[in-house]
């Protein structure tokens, strides 16, 4: 009941109002002259430092749902949920020069969204309107994931309700009040929060993984108290190491999820905020301490195992939801107030990539759907408009997934979500370094990449679900003798761009027109203190430009 | 081609700045933690933590060490 759980409440919801404030406060932060322009409102004025950068785009990646998430699945599954690990440690050095790319072509033309930028690389409006799309498909559940973060704390605080109404309504208020700030505010809300929710995730984990494994007897313990669990379930895939039949799978997969990882727009909102190439080289040395961070988190699974911690039921009779182990684990082994901090934590958590995503969901909308169809001669202003009010309209259908379906859905289009914004990698990440491809060749590659990466998710089954059970595809419904599984994300894009590369020769032979390419080479190289770079009237225009010889 | 303007100078050294032999190191982060079978083993432990743990634990510091060097290196050929 929630009368037991009162000291945890009030910490939370006094916590929840302070970033609420803040939230609100965030447009009088680093003023601009004007906000009435996008690369003010959905970008913080594009001049973020290094440290800004780091909590936006670390708190930006690392989601209330990734917390919540991952101890799940190491709860549930031991080591394959590790993988969120050599995920993160990947995606640096794996981007840490094609972001630069990115920013500096970014910047020399004003491209907001990476649809912006392929639009302009490839000459095509359709190409664009294929990977916005794309991009805003995959960023929903993204969003409506991040409330289900919030409803796992909620329900272990007994916050809940029979009706519908009853049981969603702690989420729609803070919902309204989270539309309400980023409206006003826009991406310098999440900015000014982010540093907030991560300095309190920061002391909670801290403190969890010292104090726990000394009250539950140490690491080794730990580890073995798992290993007896997995040794007695009947799954042959658990454990807390890899078999031989997941091996390929796990690596595929964090491959496969770090590619997918910059894709996103909100990933990309965060990097181009930045000031210039400097803070996001210095960043990708300095963000993996949040991989540390998510490392120690997902052990909370195996703390959660040897502490006996029994999740709560989940939304259909005789089903548990694992999403709530983090939250009991808190529950039992903490005293109210810091437990409290610790909701805290996760359900701020939940707001600031929110925050971001919805944000950079509009601007997709804004740019490469209503400047491109809909109003071509639109002003900044009208831009910034439409980006605000779409970032409304985007939290509302978030916030409907959830109320309306079973949660189960917002996580199954998660899990596609992933794979499809993979297919936009020849054209945004490979766009970036090369305009070999012929822009037919890359719609057609993602067409194809996408049916089959439905096809095959599809075909993946769970021991609970017959479809859609899970992104590992068992290598043996291809025809292949053997029990190995592969990440599907990893497949379809392999599929996506060897069609791409093969059609580009077929229409090169067959002289089928290609579209010209708006960015010269070293648009790629520009930094900070180019006289041609973030062009328009902007608030840093009265800073003297470098002379040009 | 025509003689360099100032401008075209300018990118030449720009590139210079991005291109780097220092930058093949990033592929050391990238492909040591993909290989399963340097860390799928339980012993040795350190602290509790079998192997599987702790190694994958450590290569975020051979990630950030990577980054870092890199950053460096290629830092100093440019003027910022």
């Amino acid at each position: 009941m929630w009368r037991d759980h009162l000291t945890e409440i009030i910490i939370f919801t006094a916590l929840f109002l302070l970033v609420s404030g803040m939230g609100f406060v965030a447009a009088r932060w680093r003023a601009p002259k004007d906000m009435a322009h996008l690369d003010e409102w959905g970008l913080g004025g594009r001049n973020f430092g290094g440290w800004i950068t780091w909590f936006l785009v670390g708190g930006d990646l690392y989601t209330a749902y990734t917390f919540v998430a991952v101890p799940a699945l190491v709860f549930g599954a031991g080591a394959m949920g590790f993988f969120a690990v050599p995920y993160t440690i990947v995606i640096y050095p794996l981007v840490f020069l094609v972001l630069c790319r990115l920013w500096s072509v970014s910047h020399r033309h004003g491209f907001v969204t990476p649809a912006d930028f392929v639009r302009s690389r490839f000459d095509s409006p359709v190409l664009a309107l294929v990977v916005a799309i794309t991009g805003i498909v995959a960023t929903m559940p993204y969003i409506a994931l991040q409330l289900v973060g919030i409803e796992a704390v909620l329900k272990t605080m007994g916050v809940t309700g029979e009706s519908t109404l009853a049981r969603h309504l702690p989420i729609i208020i803070a919902f309204a009040i989270l539309a309400a700030y980023t409206y006003q505010s826009g991406l310098r809300a999440p900015a000014l929060i982010a540093f907030v929710k991560d300095t309190l995730i920061y002391i909670v984990i801290l403190v969890a993984v010292i104090w726990l494994p000394y009250k539950l007897g140490g690491w080794g313990s730990i580890f073995d108290a798992a290993d007896a669990k997995f040794q007695a379930s009947p799954n042959p895939n658990d454990g807390i190491l890899l078999n031989a039949n997941n091996q390929l799978q796990y690596v595929t997969l964090a491959f496969g999820s770090a590619l997918a990882l910059f894709l996103y727009p909100h990933s990309l909102t965060g990097v181009l905020a930045s000031r210039n190439r400097d803070v996001i080289k210095r960043n990708m040395s300095a963000l993996p301490a949040y991989s540390l961070l998510l490392g120690l988190i997902a052990l909370l699974g195996f703390m959660a195992i040897s502490a006996g911690v029994k999740p709560l039921p989940g939304a259909t009779e005789g089903s548990v939801d694992n999403n709530t182990v983090v939250p009991v684990l808190f529950d039992q082994q903490f005293p109210d107030w810091f437990a409290g901090v610790a909701y805290a934590a996760i359900g701020i958590g939940a707001l600031v990539p929110a925050a971001i995503m919805s944000i950079a969901a509009a601007n997709l909308f804004t740019r490469n759907i209503y400047k491109e169809y809909l109003r071509r001669d639109a002003t900044p202003a009208q831009e910034a408009q439409v980006s605000k009010v779409t970032s409304l309209l985007v939290k509302v259908g978030a916030l409907a997934c959830i109320v309306f379906l079973d949660p189960q859905f917002s996580i199954d289009l998660q899990l596609i979500g992933g794979v499809i914004i993979l297919q936009t990698l020849p054209a945004v990440a490979l766009g970036l370094y090369t305009r070999w491809f012929h822009r037919g060749a890359l719609i057609a590659g993602w067409a194809v990449g996408m049916a089959l990466g439905m096809w095959m998710l599809y075909q993946v089954s769970s021991p609970t679900r017959k479809h859609f059970g899970g992104s590992a595809f068992p290598l043996e419904k291809f025809g292949f003798d053997t029990k190995m599984t592969i990440y599907v994300g990893f497949v379809t894009v392999l599929v996506n761009l060897a069609v791409a590369a093969l059609l580009t020769l077929a229409l090169r032979a067959a002289k089928v027109q290609d579209g010209g390419d708006g960015t010269t080479p070293d648009d790629y190289f520009a930094d900070e203190g180019d006289p041609r770079v973030t062009p328009g009237e902007r608030r840093d225009a009265d800073v003297a430009p470098e002379p040009v010889a | 081609m025509a003689a360099p303007d100032p401008e075209t100078r300018a990118t030449a050294t720009t590139r210079a700045k991005d291109k780097s032999p220092w930058n093949w190191l990033l592929f050391v982060p990238i492909l040591v933690p993909l290989i399963p079978a340097l860390f799928n083993a339980d012993s040795p432990r350190i602290l509790g933590f079998p192997r599987f743990y702790w190694l994958q634990l450590a290569y975020i510091l051979l990630g950030v060490a990577t980054t870092t060097l890199v950053y460096q290196m290629t830092k100093k050929r440019g003027d910022r």
